[in-house]
């Protein structure tokens, strides 16, 4: 159960992050240039936090106390690849659940 | 206004998806509605709901998610350019809608169309949001709606990998995305003991250096 008090500090304080992000550049430091080395480190940020994020579920999800669990392993393998190849985010995750549901049904 | 329409067939499913996965991560619909309202990111939402129901203190979750949006300052970066003599307020608002679709399609619609002034420009930035971003507050509220009545034998707790690995695929687009998504897999895993889940920012703060270095060195290589 998530606690309220942490609830909304993340909610507000993420907020307030994300706004100051956006607003960072087009509000305060106008057109200024920003250095090239900063830039080219803000571009690997999303490929970098996500699965960092992610690679400790895909192997140990929470669901199984941390055992590595084939069904949810190559449900998100076929869900890279898939979007990988396609380029295409609503295939991906189609693909990823309907990798997942059988091989839960046949395997669980 | 029209470019916009394809993008909320994206951001749909997503905030469907949000709002599901936070309703099962115990958040009640206004929890859930505010933190799309406040927030409007995304991967960040799914981010945070995730590390704060893993009891980790509150400042790391918070650090962790909000690494997610640094990319924020570099569309900041790109627009101000086009935007930055807007009044104060306009951009502001820009700011707040600022998402990776209304950057994705502003970003080349601006390049190309070099007569716009930038009313225009804005025209076309709220005309872009207008038809994605109201997408994503009400699919949230449809997802925690729909969410409190799903039974929990469908592997709901996956939804959340499988939803951020179908951002991540397609995001992939050179060597140096894959070479710091491979780090950031590989080191999140050898650095999952640490204490309060800080493997994942660390992994993360890695895998930015590797990829802006292999981007350096490629295009070393190419000069």
């Amino acid at each position: 159960m998530i606690d309220s008090v942490s609830l909304w500090i993340v909610i507000i304080g993420l907020g307030i992050g994300s706004f100051s992000l956006r607003f960072v550049f087009l509000g305060l430091i106008g057109d200024r240039p920003i250095p090239e080395w900063i830039l080219r480190h803000l571009r690997y940020t999303a490929v970098a936090i996500i699965p960092a994020l992610v690679a400790p579920l895909v192997m140990m999800p929470t669901a199984t106390d941390g055992e590595f669990d084939i069904p949810r392993f190559l449900a998100a393998a076929v869900a890279l690849l898939v979007g990988y190849f396609t380029k295409n985010v609503i295939w991906s995750m189609v693909a990823g659940g309907l990798t997942l549901y059988p091989l839960l049904y046949l395997l669980g | 206004m029209k470019r916009g329409y394809p993008f909320f067939l994206v951001v749909l499913p997503f905030a469907l998806l949000f709002g599901v996965v936070g309703t099962e991560a115990g958040l009640n619909l206004f929890d859930v509605l505010a933190f799309s309202v406040v927030v409007v990111a995304g991967a960040a939402q799914f981010t945070a709901v995730q590390l704060l129901s893993e009891n980790i203190p509150t400042v790391i979750a918070l650090l962790s998610s909000l690494a997610v949006n640094l990319r924020f300052a570099m569309y900041s970066a790109s627009l101000t350019p086009y935007l930055g003599d807007a009044p104060l307020w306009k951009r502001a608002a820009v700011a707040y809608l600022l998402i990776d679709q209304a950057f994705a399609v502003s970003a080349t619609e601006f390049e190309k169309q070099t007569e716009w002034t930038t009313n225009d420009r804005l025209a076309f930035f709220f005309g872009a949001v207008l038809v994605i971003v109201p997408f994503w507050f009400v699919g949230t509220l449809v997802g925690a709606l729909v969410g409190s009545a799903i039974p929990p034998e469908f592997a709901l707790d996956f939804a959340l990998p499988i939803c951020v690995l179908a951002m991540i695929g397609p995001a992939l687009r050179t060597l140096a995305h894959i070479g710091a998504a491979l780090t950031a897999s590989v080191m999140s895993i050898v650095l999952v003991g640490m204490p309060h889940s800080l493997g994942i920012l660390s992994a993360g703060i890695l895998a930015m250096i590797v990829g802006a270095e292999i981007e350096r060195r490629m295009k070393r290589g190419q000069a």
